[in-house]
């Protein structure tokens, strides 16, 4: 088997310099043209703020708590262009966090699972998880940015004695432990240091037995990736549902839903396999990846489908039981997302982009086998899911001032371009195929 | 009871030599009545030019089938043969008909993909199976090659399923 290299052409890094030139672009335009509204909006503002608090006094413990900081506070955080960019900034900085680490699990789960089917392309995968670094940095950074406005727990006068908000100091170990709450978040920071942590750490080991394998051959690097792929997948298994708790719910200390871990992950899981699938069908196109075949691109697509229907398996779950038990201070989650008619067309539209598309279109399986059909559904699904977090993430923060527009679509391809660009760039660093991995013969014959 | 099938049998120890025989059997011009193996054997059905089966399209239909019956069925009984009142919400909400209906959609797909398969595959209670030979339920596979729908003589059809690596060449009559 000769080894096959994946060139980063210039013309590849052209394209991915002018996605994220445009996004720029679309970011400027769109902050200036919301910064200019601004001042225009500061009277339709009010009224908003008035509708959500009568609709809050229905649920005592929420309106107490908008009382005391519309009261108190007196301000509502940064201005709303400001704001906006930041709910993007952690809209993105999840999901494309999610396409990361979903590279490292790809990548895991096969190891434990032992299969073989996957060998000839585990280095797709692999090269997304370079993105996992650089997502730490900008998770950390981006949280110091944006706390005041995406976390509203971090306001210290909500753990004041008097006039403080109850439901929300009850949680309050879970974010300060052990500092006195309300000062230093030191307990969620350290968290989330430590999953960055833990997961570029597993990734890097992981890394290094699969390219060391390349040069020596040796089958204990297959079964030391096989081990410390065991032992990943136990601590992913907790860190992402915490790291759901921590980065999505808590941006509504007062609403718990105890399948979010659960929901987050897929929703990471669908769009990390969507985007695997995505660039494996871009480089066969291009003629690299001759190992691959209808039959694997099959397996890809069922991947696809399968936990599409795993997603909507898990929304409905979670939708339905906050529907029927009807407690305000669940059900206000919904009704923030279906009765605001900025966001209302999102719900509908996240649930036909996520289910009812890859769904009908990859019931058949020659829709599966086919690249021309691959092509047009997994970047159906990696909107989607996109929308399935500025969905969780935008009516938390911004409530009734958000939109969509400019800087949503901006944002959303800067990171795109960036991470294509770290992606791509690490992949044309290490052989395309895994040479010496002892699968890779399994791989080749794959037939279903 | 048929009379008068007639078969040439082709028996094979491996299930290499059994692809690479199916496929110059066929070559030489010869309609391969049916393949028996012990186990399921990869690229049999490729080998064998096999269309694929169009039993998903059965379980399709017999999805449809149980959405609408388990829509209708509640529609009907929660909005106007018995209309309850659960939650505080409509009589006719969808969302609470959702896991009913999922799982009659499943149900009826999976009941009416067996129905079908078992229609078609002529399995029936008290079905005589016509076993070629005994010893595919063991370690062997056998190439069956129908006389009448050949046009090709007896002895040069065995001369060809000798050629091809058989172990052993016999004749099967029903």
């Amino acid at each position: 088997m000769t080894e096959e290299r994946f060139s980063f052409t210039a013309s590849a890094k052209k394209t991915i310099m002018i996605i994220g030139l445009i996004g720029i672009v679309l970011l400027v335009i769109g902050t200036i043209s919301s910064m200019s509204g601004g001042h225009a909006e500061e009277g339709e503002h009010a009224t908003n703020n008035l509708t959500e608090h009568v609709e809050s006094t229905d649920q005592s413990t929420h309106g107490e708590a908008e009382a005391h900081e519309a009261g108190e506070e007196g301000h509502h955080g940064s201005a709303t262009w400001l704001k906006r960019i930041y709910s993007n900034l952690w809209v993105n900085n999840i999901y494309f966090t999610g396409l990361a680490i979903i590279g490292l699990f790809f990548v895991a789960i096969h190891y434990v699972s032992q299969a073989g089917w996957s060998a000839g392309i585990n280095r797709i995968p692999l090269a997304m998880a370079h993105w996992l670094p650089i997502a730490g940095i900008l998770m950390i950074a981006t949280w110091f940015m944006v706390k005041g406005d995406v976390f509203h727990w971090t306001h210290a006068s909500l753990y004041a004695e008097h006039g403080g908000d109850h439901l929300i100091q009850g949680k309050a170990a879970y974010w300060y432990w052990p500092l006195e709450s309300g000062t230093f978040p030191l307990f969620y920071l350290l968290r989330l240091v430590l999953f960055f942590a833990l997961w570029v750490m597993f990734f890097r080991w992981i890394k290094k037995e699969m390219l060391s394998e390349d040069i020596d051959g040796d089958v204990k690097h297959w079964y030391k990736a096989k081990k410390l792929s065991i032992i990943f997948l136990l601590i992913f298994a907790f860190s992402s549902s915490i790291a759901a708790w921590d980065w999505i719910m808590s941006i509504d200390p007062h609403w718990k839903s105890t399948l979010i871990g659960w929901y987050v992950f897929a929703s990471w899981w669908v769009s990390g396999l969507a985007g695997i699938t995505f660039i494996v069908v871009l480089l066969k196109q291009r003629g690299y990846l001759k190992v691959v075949n209808a039959n694997h691109l099959h397996d890809l697509g069922k991947y696809i489908f399968a936990f599409s229907i795993f997603w909507t398996y898990l929304w409905f779950a979670q939708f339905l039981l906050i529907y029927y038990a009807n407690i305000p201070e669940e059900s206000v989650y919904f009704v923030q997302r279906i009765n605001a008619s900025q966001y209302s067309w999102v719900f509908f539209l996240n649930l036909i982009l996520n289910f009812l598309f890859p769904f009908l279109l990859f019931m058949t399986r020659d829709a599966k086998r086919h690249m021309s059909m691959l092509k047009v559904v997994c970047p159906i699904v990696l909107v989607g899911h996109w929308f399935d977090f500025y969905l969780m993430v935008t009516p938390s923060v911004m409530k009734f001032e958000g939109t969509f527009g400019f800087v949503e679509i901006g944002m959303a391809m800067m990171f795109l371009a960036a991470f294509m660009f770290i992606a791509l760039s690490s992949l044309a660093k290490m052989p395309l195929i895994a040479k010496n991995d002892p699968m890779l013969e399994e791989s080749l014959h794959h037939n279903i | 009871m048929e009379s008068n099938k007639n078969f040439v049998l082709g028996i094979y120890n491996d299930e290499d030599v059994l692809l690479s025989a199916i496929k110059q059997v066929r070559d030489s011009g010869i309609k391969i009545h049916e393949v028996y193996s012990p186990f399921p054997v990869h690229g049999i059905d490729e080998a064998l030019g096999y269309k694929r089966t169009r039993l998903p399209i059965a379980a399709f239909l017999f999805g449809l089938l149980g959405t609408t019956l388990a829509l209708t069925m509640q529609i009907w009984m929660l909005g106007y043969d018995w209309p309850m009142i659960i939650g505080g919400k409509n009589f006719i909400s969808f969302a609470p008909f959702i896991p009913v209906t999922f799982e009659l959609t499943v149900l009826i797909s999976a009941l009416g993909m067996v129905a079908t398969f078992m229609i078609v595959s002529d399995l029936k209670p008290y079905k005589k199976p016509r076993l070629m030979d005994i010893r595919i339920t063991d370690d062997k596979h056998v190439m069956a090659v129908d006389l009448a729908k050949n046009n090709i003589t007896k002895e040069d059809i065995k001369k060809v399923i000798q050629g091809s690596g058989a172990s052993e060449v016999n004749d099967k009559n029903f």
